[in-house]
Formats: structure tokens, C-alpha cells, sequence
């Protein structure tokens, strides 16, 4: 069955409007993605007819609820493939996921020990090792990048060392588009016995996987960059690795018994699950979750791939048009500059003729330090997005770097 | 010399004039590229604005009773729509810029083609200029 971009188009509302007198052609995927009508309904549905508190109540709404989010975790766990729902933990979204276990490591890192990102991370997933090294004198290392915006890994055995606790790296990253060579740091990583977590934050909506395949520790997923509801995020980790670390946060719903001299903690996942959850949320994400899988992964991948090279050709035809990051392992995102141009002047006139794209340092400073350069403009594709959009893209950028220069 | 109000109500009918984003955006263009740039000794990092997309560098002193002010910005929109507002707040009695009125930039049309951060951004300029015109009329 060929892939029927038009058809999917229509299970997203959102896009069948005008901006400025334009049509809407929306780019900014990567910051966050539109949301099918399923998804929609599934919340509106869980507010009319079975909003309830989960876990606790005896009634019948209750159980309804429970029982949905519950249904939930089990489709994300057959999603990442994992051994057992007591591994999916949802969180606020990716940085609480990061936090989690970075603060947690807080009680097992010692200050002889250090901790290995790459130079190719958002923000969430550097302060967060910043802070951990922090209160336990560990070292941050990183795995530098090359010109091409590639992580580099001549030396990664010289980095990544028998002190290292943790290797913490972006699948994909949202700034660039490189996909990571996940394998080679992973295998060095579990070498010399440290712990690994990759951020899917950008690989959730373009990559399958299978995270007992990559045998990694902890693996997480945002909800919004997936078609679904914001604030949700998934922390994935192994049973051994997150009983191992103490609760990020106290409350309800993650202890067994409270004193007021003191509590034990429930079992997993509830342990790291403190408070009410997100249910209309977690509802949603089942929704997205099952809309992604009745395209296919794979599909929605093929398309964006051609949709990228496809823009990347495009655009290249336009006088001083740059790519920050050509690795040769990309995917669905487009970061440029174009010469004689300032990427949020680029911002503002194309939101005039229409297209949203991104411009700034897409929280991830160093990167841009690294180019030498305040920002670049980014145009991410999603599952609904055509080669027609590219077009429109293309003349509106044309238009806007001639009323610049 | 034009009071503060006179100078709005220029730049107001200034923008009506124009019916197409594009030459609404060409003119602020050229006033961007209208405007001195800020020699580099005064683009500092404490001249900053913070709560901008882009950079803009905002330098005032004390002229008499009136406030001057010189801005730079890296993007060109910006640096139009610092021009602007050095248009009309330049040279002017400090205790009048603190007091001004702002709401000439909605008719304008700016604020509809400005998004919220932007538009805070915009905000923040507005905000720094008052800040400096008020602790001059103290």
C-alpha cells in the first residue's frame, strides 16, 4: 500500500487553516508535533464519560480509568519492547525523565566516578549531569562532534573509562537531525560495566525501538513529539537499575505505608510515579501510539527521509543557504542559515507568508558555540507534511532572504 | 520638536499607508537599516535585553531633563523596530518616556504580527527604555 499522505492530512485538523491569509504549513515538528482527531477524542472521551482518580477508588469510573491508563503502559511496553509494565514509568515529559535518574544516581555516583554525554545534547540532558556532578564531585566528559555535527568516537575509550557511571546520549538530535551511532556507545559503555541512557525525545516519532535489543538501562519518550498530549513523558528502565535508586519525589500514590515517622515505597513503577498522574494524557498518548503503529513506523521514517532530502535539495539551490549538520546519518530535521540573514528575521517573515519553523539555539548552546553561529532556522517534517509544503517553503524563504539582502 | 504623542501619530499614519505584510516588513527593514549601529565598544553584554529572540543592545544617558538613547539589534526586524522606538522616545523629557503610552505599535499593526514571545520581546525593549527614563527622572 503506498504511503496516502492526503489521508492522513485529514486526521489532523489543526493543519486545515490559514495564517496571515496563507495557507498553514507547519515545520516545527521537532518542537512539537500536531495532534490526529483519535487523540483528540480520546481525551474529549475520557472527560465525558469516565473521568475518575486511578488506582485508589472502588467505583466503577475508577476502574475505568485505572484500567485505561493501565492498557496504556502495556502498549507502550510492547512499543519499546520491554520485559514488564513495572518498567514504564510516566513522568512529566523528558527532562523530569532525565531527572529522575540523574537525581537518583545522586546515591550511587562517588566523586572518583564520572559521567559521559556527547556534544550534540539538549539542554535537559547536560544540567542535569551538571547538577548530579555537582553534589557528587564527579567528572562530566563528553564525546566531542565533528563538522559535520557527527559524534565522534576515536577516542571513546579514553572517555568513556572503568570510572564511568553513566553514559547518557540523544538517539537523534534535535538541533542537527544526526542519528547517533546508539550501538558502538552503548557496547563501549556496557564494556567497562557503566550505566546508559539514550533521550528518544527525537527518535520516538521516526525510529522503532527496541530497547532490550540495545540492552539499555534507561530509555525515554515525549508524548507532544509523538502526536500526543503535552506534559507526559516515559522514563523506560531496567527493574535491577530502578530499584536500585531512591524516589525523585515523595507523595502519593509511591509509598506502601506512611508514619509520621516515617514510610516504605511502593513497588514499581508507582515508586517513581508520585501524586496523581496525567490519565487524560496517558489516554492520549495510547492513542497516538496506536495511529503511529496503524501507519507504520517504518512508513512515516521512508517519508520523512524523502521529504528531507527532498527540502535539503531544494534549498541548497538558494544563494548562501547553509545545512548545519550534514551527517550522513540523518533524520526529518533541516537546521540552516543562510548567509547575510539572522535566523529569527528568516522566523518572522516566513510566519508571514504561512510557515512555521523554529529559529534559536533549540536548547542546545554548545552546539551553536561549536558552529560558531547565535542560532539557526529549523525546519522539521513530520508524518503529515508533503513535498507541496516543501515548495511553498522554498519560495517563501527565497522571498524573505531577498527582502533581507 | 515633535512631542512624544506627534512623533506615534506619525509612525501610525507612516504604517497605514501600507496594506501588504511586505511592505509593512520592507519599511521596518529599512528603518533596521536606517539606524547607526552602536559603535563596539558600546555592545556590551550588560547592554543586553534579555527576554529577546534575538540580540538587542539598548545604551541611554542623561541629556538635561531628556533621555538619549542609541540601540543596535543582530537581527534586522528587530533593529527596525528598535528604530522605531527610538524614533519616537529619543531626546524626549525622561519623566514623559516613563510615562508614555505604547499602545501606538498596536495600531500599527505590529502586536497582531508579532507572536507572544515576540511580542515580549518587543515588551522588554519598552520596558528597558521606561526603567532607564525613570531612574533619570528620579
Amino acid at each position: 500500500m503506498s504511503y496516502d499522505v492526503q489521508s492522513i492530512r485529514q486526521q489532523f485538523p489543526i493543519l486545515n487553516q490559514e495564517i496571515q491569509g496563507r495557507p498553514l504549513v507547519y515545520l516545527d515538528n521537532a518542537a512539537t508535533a500536531q495532534k490526529p482527531i483519535t487523540v483528540i477524542d480520546a481525551i474529549s472521551d475520557y472527560y465525558l464519560n469516565y473521568n475518575a482518580n486511578v488506582h485508589r477508588g472502588v467505583h466503577t469510573l475508577s476502574q475505568r480509568a485505572t484500567d485505561a491508563m493501565e492498557a496504556v503502559r502495556e502498549e507502550v511496553r510492547a512499543h519499546i519492547n520491554a520485559a514488564e509494565t513495572a518498567e514504564i514509568i510516566f513522568t512529566r515529559g523528558i527532562t523530569d525523565s532525565i531527572n529522575t535518574i540523574a537525581f537518583g544516581m545522586g546515591a550511587v555516583v562517588s566523586n572518583n566516578q564520572n559521567v559521559v554525554i556527547t556534544a550534540i545534547e539538549h539542554h535537559s540532558n547536560i544540567v542535569p549531569w551538571q547538577m548530579l556532578c555537582q553534589r557528587t564531585g564527579a567528572e562530566l566528559r563528553h564525546l566531542p562532534m565533528n563538522e559535520h555535527g557527527e559524534v565522534v568516537l576515536d577516542d571513546i575509550e579514553d572517555i568513556i573509562d572503568e570510572n564511568t557511571a553513566m553514559v547518557a546520549f540523544n538517539h537523534i538530535s534535535n538541533a542537527l537531525g544526526t542519528i547517533n551511532p546508539v550501538e558502538a556507545i552503548l557496547n563501549r559503555a556496557q564494556k567497562v560495566g557503566a550505566w546508559t541512557l539514550v533521550d528518544g525525545a527525537q527518535s520516538g516519532p521516526h525510529a522503532r525501538v527496541d530497547v532490550r535489543a540495545w540492552n539499555v538501562d534507561f530509555f525515554t519518550l515525549s508524548s507532544h513529539k509523538m502526536y500526543g498530549p503535552t506534559g507526559l513523558g516515559v522514563l523506560y528502565g531496567k527493574r535491577k537499575k530502578l530499584e536500585a535508586l531512591p524516589p525523585y519525589q515523595g507523595g502519593g500514590e509511591m509509598i506502601a505505608t506512611v508514619t509520621l515517622d516515617g514510610s516504605t515505597y511502593a513497588g514499581l513503577p508507582h515508586k517513581f510515579e508520585a501524586g496523581t498522574p496525567h490519565i487524560e494524557g496517558i489516554i492520549g498518548f495510547g492513542a497516538a501510539l496506536k495511529y503511529i503503529n496503524e501507519i507504520g513506523i517504518e512508513a512515516i521514517a521512508a517519508h520523512e527521509r524523502e521529504l528531507l532530502k527532498y527540502a535539503t535539495q531544494e534549498c541548497s539551490e538558494i544563494e548562501g543557504f547553509r545545512v548545519i549538520g550534514d551527517a550522513k546519518n540523518k533524520a526529518s530535521v533541516l537546521s540552516f542559515v543562510v548567509d547575510g540573514t539572522h535566523p529569527y528575521d528568516l522566523g518572522v517573515l516566513l510566519d508571514q507568508q504561512g510557515v512555521a519553523v523554529r529559529t534559536g539555539q533549540h536548547c542546545t548552546q554548545p552546539i551553536m558555540d561549536a558552529f560558531c553561529i547565535d542560532g539557526t532556522a529549523r525546519a522539521s517534517f513530520a508524518m503529515y507534511n508533503t513535498k507541496k509544503e516543501i515548495d511553498i517553503f522554498k519560495t517563501a524563504l527565497e522571498k524573505a532572504v531577498t527582502m533581507l539582502r | 520638536m515633535a512631542t512624544i504623542k506627534e512623533r506615534q501619530q506619525v509612525l501610525i499614519e507612516e504604517f497605514e499607508f501600507f496594506d501588504e505584510w511586505m511592505d509593512k516588513y520592507n519599511h521596518i527593514i529599512e528603518m533596521g537599516k536606517s539606524l547607526d549601529a552602536l559603535p563596539k565598544e558600546k555592545k556590551k553584554d550588560d547592554l543586553l535585553v534579555q527576554g529577546c529572540q534575538s540580540k538587542v543592545w539598548l545604551h541611554a544617558e542623561k541629556n538635561g531633563d531628556n533621555v538619549l538613547f542609541q540601540a543596535d539589534a543582530d537581527a534586522i526586524i528587530a533593529k527596525g523596530i528598535v528604530a522605531m522606538l527610538i524614533d519616537v522616545f529619543n531626546d524626549q523629557p525622561a519623566k514623559e518616556v516613563a510615562a508614555a503610552d505604547h499602545g501606538f505599535l498596536e495600531e500599527i499593526g505590529l502586536k497582531d504580527h508579532l507572536s507572544p514571545t515576540r511580542a515580549n520581546g518587543l515588551m522588554s525593549i519598552i520596558k528597558q527604555m521606561k526603567f532607564y527614563a525613570l531612574a533619570f527622572a528620579g
